[in-house]
């Protein structure tokens, strides 16, 4: 923050104004800056920041003095940077709020969005350096210039400032308006949901008489809003049509890739095959797991299976416990020596999972016998 | 499934419930039924309207999701549960949470056999975001966090680990009690970590640190550099940054383990 020179914040006569963006504090480095929010403010020579309420409180610092700058991402509670690493300062520099910093760079804070547009205006002009080609007649400090020169720098830059400010107003305004229709949505969603809790205690306490047919259609309908089914916890997951084509749907699409894979599939490598393969109007995790719940009871050639650890595969119905045992303790015994679980990892992360859950079978039932250690989990025949 | 209601008897015995429930001014539920389908089908076209106007808004703006995704959480509705549901029919959000899902699987998968299942959230941000190319729209991170909530129902082992002020994302059903998650948050700062580090730091007796180390090692996500300067050093590769790590496909990790 020592590169900073203190500012009129006027534009010069050749120096054009590119991007302003209100909402930005100021990094040391890594440390904040005591000063409150500002505007950034980019032209074709420098990188301007003043105080949103006190306008004196101006500062600039040339764009030639920038020697890189990145993006840093939003985080969790942290808003969106661009980090500006800095040339030393010359020794002709005007003086600024710091006289010294143990940092080379600063940051900008986006509070208010708006670091996409401002860095891509920043790569523009620190690619084009317009600075290097139209040079402003006199050093860019505050209390220089006539009378009359400012008055006409402060005619042209109140009439960019103002043009930006419209623009800036109008998309707030769009954004405001969308916020002002989602409300109105949302407070007609939340009848619907106190509608549906309704309806589910109702059903719960037997009061009047539901046929098979509406609760079907209640769930559809809790399945276009969007609200959690209250009314049972089935294992045939929400059992709408919706998910009953679905896993008719899956039955067909996955048996030639089940059959290539050996049998298994984890459910999510079928939820990226399918999408992938839908292209639009893509399922939801949820959609797919509830079609999947369903696969037993349509009686179709594919499970769902859930093992110890969490892991959730579609495995094919013709695929019963003793060939997974034998199948492996084939891949044992041909390799002779044992099958460890780490080396499976390295050689296919997803046939892993098909090998894995297949050498628990086996353990369990005694065919084969484990040797855990740092190295790695071992599968040996069991010949105790 | 039985048929319910048949015969003369049962119709009397209804028509005497629905006399009784009347009188005490209880709405039966099958009228409620009735009565949703209605509304449900106005609240479709106030959607089609808000769709029609503000679709682009949702697509562009990251800022705008957070506040409808906080809208929906507050009144109950998960606009993501289903590509079916009206939210993701006519507004979208689906197709771009589950699109987004599965580039973080892909990502996920593409480098499990360098960081054993463990990313931060910052690389795996950037990485989708190069998947993902030059003019398709915005994705934040808390785009990323919420397609990941979704992913979980799927059994995978998806989850996040708070560490260093963000996220680790660990997408292998390996199991991270306390003790490991807080080792992390110990490496964190310098991407390795050592016996003595976690005694100074934690308080804990050798052992325990041991005992911790050993199942990072052999769930794939602590590498061991036992020619380090001093004592051992336990590297975790789901904290290189970006700058001091080179990319090694699975073909060339299978030729330099024995």
């Amino acid at each position: 923050m020592d590169r900073f020179s203190w500012s009129n914040g006027l534009l010069e006569i050749d120096e054009t104004l590119v991007v302003q963006q209100r909402g930005v504090r100021l990094y040391d480095g890594d440390d904040k800056v005591k000063m409150e929010l500002g505007v950034a403010l980019l032209s074709t020579h420098r990188l301007i920041w003043r105080d949103i309420k006190n306008h004196e409180c101006c500062l600039s610092i040339p764009l030639s003095q920038i020697i890189f700058f990145e993006e840093q991402a939003a985080g969790i509670g942290k808003s969106a940077k661009i980090v500006i690493h800095l040339h030393p300062s010359s020794p002709s520099k005007e003086p600024g709020p710091f006289q010294n910093s143990k940092y080379s760079y600063i940051k900008l804070s986006f509070k208010e969005h708006g670091q996409i547009e401002f860095y891509r205006r920043l790569t523009e002009e620190m690619t084009q350096k317009r600075w290097e080609t139209t040079p402003v007649s006199q050093p860019l400090s505050s209390g220089t210039g006539t009378q009359v020169c400012r008055k006409t720098r402060a005619v042209g830059i109140v009439g960019i400032e103002r043009k930006i400010e419209e623009k800036r107003k109008e998309t707030d305004k769009n954004i405001s308006e969308a916020f002002e229709d989602l409300s109105k949505l949302m407070v007609k969603a939340k009848e619907m949901v106190e509608l549906s809790r309704s309806i589910a205690t109702k059903i719960k306490d037997k009061q009047g008489d539901i046929t098979e047919d509406e609760t079907i259609r209640f769930k559809s309908y809790l399945l276009s809003m969007g609200i959690a089914n209250p009314v049972t916890r089935e294992t045939h997951g929400s059992g709408t049509r919706y998910h009953m084509q679905l896993a008719k749907q899956l039955g067909d699409m996955l048996q030639a890739p089940l059959e290539e894979r050996g049998g298994m599939m984890a459910l999510t490598e079928v939820y990226c095959l399918v999408n992938r393969a839908r292209g639009m109007e893509l399922l939801s995790p949820e959609d797919l797991l509830n079609a999947c719940k369903m696969l037993e009871s349509m009686r179709l050639p594919l499970r769902l299976r859930v093992f110890d650890s969490g892991v959730m595969v579609v495995q094919l119905q013709s695929h019963s416990e003793e060939e997974m045992i034998a199948s492996a303790l084939d891949n044992v015994s041909d390799l002779n020596t044992n099958y460890s679980s780490s080396l499976s990892i390295l050689l296919s992360s997803l046939s892993f999972l098909n090998y894995f859950p297949r050498l628990l079978l086996a353990e369990k039932v005694g065919h084969l016998c484990r040797d855990d250690s740092v190295e790695g989990l071992r599968f040996y025949p069991n010949r105790f | 499934m039985h048929r319910r209601g048949v015969g003369a008897g049962a119709i009397a015995k209804k028509k005497l419930a629905e006399a009784k429930y009347k009188e005490r001014g209880t709405v039966l539920a099958e009228d409620q039924i009735v009565q949703m389908s209605k509304q449900l089908e106005t609240f479709k076209s106030n959607l089609e309207e808000f769709a029609s106007k503000h679709k682009q808004e949702i697509r562009k703006d990251p800022q705008f999701r957070v506040q409808f995704q906080e809208m929906c959480a507050t009144i109950g509705v998960d606009p993501l549960a289903s590509g079916k549901g009206f939210w993701s029919e006519m507004l979208g959000v689906g197709d771009f949470y589950y699109e987004l899902g599965v580039q973080i699987i892909e990502v996920c998968l593409a480098l499990k056999h360098r960081n054993g299942g463990l990313i931060t959230l910052d690389e795996l941000h950037q990485r989708v975001l190069k998947g993902r190319g030059k003019y398709v729209q915005d994705v934040s991170q808390d785009d990323l966090v919420r397609a990941i909530k979704k992913l979980k129902v799927m059994g995978n082992g998806f989850g996040m680990i708070p560490v260093g002020g963000s996220y680790l994302v660990q997408s292998v059903p390996a199991e991270l009690n306390m003790d490991h998650t807080v080792v992390l948050q110990l490496a964190e700062k310098k991407g390795y970590v050592t016996v003595s580090e976690i005694r100074d730091g934690l308080k804990w007796e050798k052992e325990r640190a041991c005992h911790v180390l050993d199942h990072l090692l052999k769930e794939g996500l602590a590498w061991l550099d036992s020619q380090a300067t001093g004592e051992a050093h336990y590297w975790l590769p789901a904290l290189f940054s970006e700058l001091t790590s080179r990319d090694v496909t699975p073909e060339e990790a299978n030729q330099m383990t024995p």
